[in-house]
């Protein structure tokens, strides 16, 4: 670490770390982002094995080709709610609400995020709404798909359809709430000193995401008010036999839930920046191309929705105009990729289960970025569209990437949120079981999709038997991988080696306070003496006087309230010599 | 040993690309192609495929390559070289991935123009148009009448539902009615050649969980016989919820939506015994709802058409009578309907105001 690393980290640690707050505090209507952050990944998680467990049976069922584990209405409403639970019960809320809450002010050097009691609100609606999904099974769940086409979605039992319509209004309400408050902090709390082109690229991903959920998510809640008044007392917005159309639903459906891909995405970009930066003890490559990337990934995003709609009787004209939006999206996120692998080249990168992830996910994600681009291209989709093809690809982004991302999170932050190390032996077994397991599973999909299997069935034609057995055995090693993560991180929180401050001797604000950060993060606004990603770079002349221990300075020992609390030197905060003139431009 | 690296690079850039293009021509995950549009669409996959693979495996070589080339000592405390960016690189690497797509968007746009069309006012629409009329005046959907009357026999008055979804399509919604026919906003998918022979009009109607195809002279059928080589123009409409018709072997599929009318052309060009699959889900029943298509030499056809004029005109009960694949279909669904409650439920849920 150099000289400024070091001095920035002296400098920001808190004098008196609190002691860790006790377990009560999770299950209260707590105001720390920190406290909130842990709130979301902890109940996503649950979430997520529940998830988890609805796809296991999903798999079950199709070990064989005849419908014999459960009925076929069951089938229907067990890939409903896994996807449902999956995106919008730990996905989109792990990403922007676990990581986003626990890192983003710590990341820009904030006390907290700009609106503390909107950000417990926004939390506490997602117990509620989950349970209520989970209730449908009592009286009927969903089965229309988690895309709810009507009318389908209008026959189906009622009771079922409403309780899904209300639990992901609920969700929705909760990611804009969430989505506004982010805006707000990263705006307008930065600590001083940091411009936008000095801040973390997490912060960045989640600026831009939070704009996609602000923008796209009341769409959403458009389409599916509008469905509930068609389904609950029969007008006809979407039901042909009344002269409603439901390819408008379609289109207001995805010009939400094509963004909302990027709201899942966008955030694990921002997270494996960080690490594969931190972890290959690089700087960041072409830190700028990233952040933006992720704006025009956002502005592009926004204008593709009918890319899922090439059949559903789409003119000629909309078709073209959308497969050539959907096909250079490809080039932002190609950016990222190549960025990503510029850094690690030549890095010295650390053995760590961290960067196994982030590694195992560039490599699952690309091929899911190769598969989108073939599904862009209209005369393909129109063969593969509703295939194993599709569910092959939505699977590499979304749980090759998104998952695998979270998890290179996870066993990075761990230290930081715990203040102890996770297990390495224990997060290798993880990662080559989960690898192994994601590749056997869904690999196969893609040629059953090629052949001619069709999803979202019970049933399927005996040919395709025994791809369908290796991806069942797949889906159970992956549902297997997650014991050793369950383990290693029950196990590491109680009593794993205590990490420091900053075990991966990172660069970024949040390394800079004790871990677990006390409550209101820093002592007083933070000392920002590096770049977030400066590596390798000399020890430079940092003529600041900062102390290297409290005990000579009563302002630093004062605590976070304290009028003895000097405002930081300027010179020191706004790091001109290797930022030069971007820098201080808020 | 000391290979210059230029030339490893070179070298490893061969082999990258031989591997590629290998794979890309050989990969074996398609089924045969039975339609004139699907070799076609196999060269576009070839080419992406191609173009995928080469990207895939330089991705994968970087990171194993990195992961135990660039793998620091434990005690290794120092830090990499400080590369914070590199302008030409990156501006190679925004260019690169900028031409693939717009080489993959261009081709991809070439094959949908022969394959089906950008041009709406080509010499086939007239004829569409007029057949699109006719569908109207016959209310497509109605000739799933019988069948439903057979599965359940308490729907008497199905005849009278089926209007009114086929009365959604000739609402009068300017959208609609500057649409080449009534209803038809959804135009098509697939394309058969200009020139040659008269093509062969079905209309398809999909239904929970079946289809009915009409041939001319209102033959209907269960499942399709095309004569090789003859070009088909398929009219898709829904009774109930959206279906999708697609045969894997012709590499189209076309949605099927209740109260709007959409078409697929082709031509059939290999004989053979393919599946009709509906690839949109539908009901419990999503998963067998399946059908086939025959495709058969010209005489075959005519026999079997015939076959089919003589058994609907000599039955009493014309839904009974209609073909004995029909007849399975039925019989394949009408336990599970029972078993269900599909049907009759279903029926009155579609109308919830009348
Ligand atoms: C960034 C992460 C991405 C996620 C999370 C994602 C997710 C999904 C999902 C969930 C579907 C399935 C929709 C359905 O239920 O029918 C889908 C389909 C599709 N995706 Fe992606 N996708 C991502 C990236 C991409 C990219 C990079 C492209 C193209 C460059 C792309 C192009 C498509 C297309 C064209 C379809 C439609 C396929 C079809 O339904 O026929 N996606 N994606
Ligand atoms: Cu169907
Ligand atoms: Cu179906």
């Amino acid at each position: 670490m150099t000289q400024a690393a070091q001095i920035q980290e002296q400098a920001n640690r808190p004098a008196h770390p609190e002691k860790k707050g006790d377990w009560k505090q999770y299950f209260t209507f707590s105001t720390d982002h920190k406290v909130i952050g842990i709130q979301y990944l902890v109940t996503t998680f649950v979430f997520y094995l529940i998830g988890g467990v609805l796809a296991t049976m999903v798999r079950t069922e199709l070990a064989t080709p005849e419908s014999d584990f459960v009925s076929r209405e069951v089938y229907n409403s067990l890939f409903t709610v896994h996807a449902t639970v999956m995106i919008f019960l730990w996905i989109v809320p792990a990403g922007t609400g676990g990581f986003g809450n626990y890192l983003v002010p710590l990341m820009i050097g904030a006390r907290d995020m700009a609106f503390p009691k909107l950000n417990a609100l926004a939390f506490w609606m997602i117990p509620p709404a989950g349970i209520l999904l989970m209730s449908s099974f009592l009286v009927g769940a969903p089965g229309a798909g988690w895309t709810n086409y009507p009318p389908l979605s209008l026959i189906s039992g009622k009771a079922g359809e409403m309780i899904w319509i209300l639990s992901v209004l609920t969700l929705g309400t909760s990611s804009i709430l969430a989505a506004i408050n982010f805006l707000v902090t990263i705006a307008k709390m930065r600590t001083p000193g940091m411009g936008w082109n000095q801040m973390p690229l997490f912060c960045w991903a989640m600026f831009a995401t939070s704009i996609l959920a602000v923008i796209a998510t009341p769409v959403l809640a458009g389409a599916l008010i509008l469905l509930s008044f068609d389904v609950l007392i029969g007008t006809a917005f979407f039901n042909p036999t009344g002269g409603g159309d439901p390819i408008v639903y379609q289109h207001l459906f995805w010009f939400y839930s094509h963004p909302a891909v990027y709201i899942m995405i966008l955030p694990v970009f921002g997270m494996i920046s960080e690490l594969i930066s931190v972890h290959a003890r690089k700087p960041i490559f072409g830190y700028k191309a990233i952040a933006y990337s992720s704006l025009a990934i956002c502005g592009l995003g926004l204008i593709v929705w009918v890319h899922h709609m090439f059949t559903s009787g789409t003119p000629p004209w909309m078709r073209m105009f959308f497969m050539i939006t959907t096909m250079i999206i490809a080039v932002p996120t190609g950016i990222k990729v190549f960025s990503w692998l510029a850094t690690l080249w030549g890095g010295k990168l650390d053995d760590s289960s961290a960067l196994l992830f982030a590694m195992g996910f560039i490599a699952l994600f690309v091929i899911g970025g190769i598969s989108g681009v073939m599904t862009a291209s209209v005369p393909f989709d129109i063969h593969v569209h509703d295939t194993y093809f599709v569910v092959a690809h939505l699977h590499y982004v979304l749980f090759g990437g998104s998952v695998f991302g979270l998890y290179g999170a996870f066993y990075h932050w761990f230290p930081k949120i715990t203040g102890r190390m996770m297990n390495e032996a224990w997060g290798k077994a993880h990662f080559w079981l989960s690898f192994v397991g994601f590749n056997l599973a869904f690999m196969p999909m893609h040629k059953l999709g090629l052949e001619g299997m069709n999803r979202r069935i019970a049933e399927y034609d005996p040919k395709f038997a025994t791809l369908n057995l290796i991806c069942t055995i797949g889906a159970f090693l992956l549902a297997m991988s997650t014991i050793p993560f369950i383990v290693n991180v029950t196990w590491s929180w109680l009593r794993g080696e205590p990490a420091g401050d900053n075990p991966w001797r990172a660069l970024t604000l949040e390394w800079m306070t004790t871990s677990p950060p006390p409550p209101e993060n820093f002592i007083a606004d933070p000392v920002l003496a590096t770049g977030p990603y400066d590596y390798g770079l000399a020890p430079r002349s940092t003529e600041v006087d900062v102390p290297f221990s409290d005990a000579s300075n009563p302002a630093l020992s004062a605590g976070p309230s304290s009028t003895l609390r000097a405002k930081p030197d300027p010179v020191v905060a706004a790091n001109p010599s290797d930022r030069g003139t971007e820098s201080n431009n808020r | 040993m000391n290979i210059p690296s230029q030339i490893s690079t070179l070298l490893a850039g061969i082999i990258l690309t031989l591997v590629s293009l290998w794979y890309g021509q050989n990969h074996n995950l398609l089924p045969i192609a039975a339609s004139e549009a699907a070799p076609l669409i196999d060269q576009l996959f070839g080419a992406m495929l191609t173009i995928g693979t080469g990207i895939f495996l330089l991705v994968i070589f970087v990171l194993v390559y990195s992961y135990f080339r660039f793998r620091r000592d434990p005690d290794d405390l120092s830090d990499g070289p400080p590369v914070h960016g590199n302008i030409p690189l990156e501006i190679l690497w925004t260019a690169i991935p900028a031409v693939i797509v717009l080489g993959i968007s261009v081709y991809s746009f070439e094959i949908y123009n022969t394959e089906s069309g950008m041009n709406p006012m080509d010499h086939s629409m007239a004829a569409h148009s007029k057949h699109s009329h006719q569908v109207a005046q016959m209310k497509g959907s109605a000739i799933a009448a019988p069948l439903i009357a057979q599965v359940d026999p308490v729907a008497k008055d199905a005849e009278v539902r089926q209007n009114a979804a086929t009365d959604a399509i000739e609402e009068k919604i300017p959208l609609r009615q500057d649409a080449p026919a009534a209803g038809n906003v959804a135009p098509r998918a697939g394309s058969i050649p200009a020139t040659g022979q008269e093509p062969l009009v079905i209309n398809a109607a999909g239904m929970q969980y079946a289809w009915l195809f009409t041939y001319p002279e209102e033959i209907i059928a269960g499942e399709l016989h095309l004569p090789v080589g003859r070009p088909v123009v398929m009219n898709i409409t829904a009774n109930d919820v959206l279906h999708a018709f697609w045969v894997p072997e012709f590499r189209l599929k076309q949605d099927a939506v209740p109260g709007r009318q959409s078409e697929i052309r082709f031509v059939p060009t290999k004989e053979g015994d393919y599946p009709i699959i509906c690839a949109e889900l539908c009901g419990a029943y999503h998963g067998a709802m399946k059908s086939h298509v025959v495709v058969e030499s010209l005489e075959a056809y005519e026999t079997w058409l015939q076959s089919m004029k003589v058994a609907q005109t000599n039955a009493s009960d014309r839904a009974i009578a209609l073909n004995p694949a029909e007849m399975t279909d039925s019989e394949y669904l009408a336990p599970y309907a029972q078993e269900a409650g599909v049907t009759p439920d279903l029926l009155h849920q579609l109308h919830p105001m009348s």
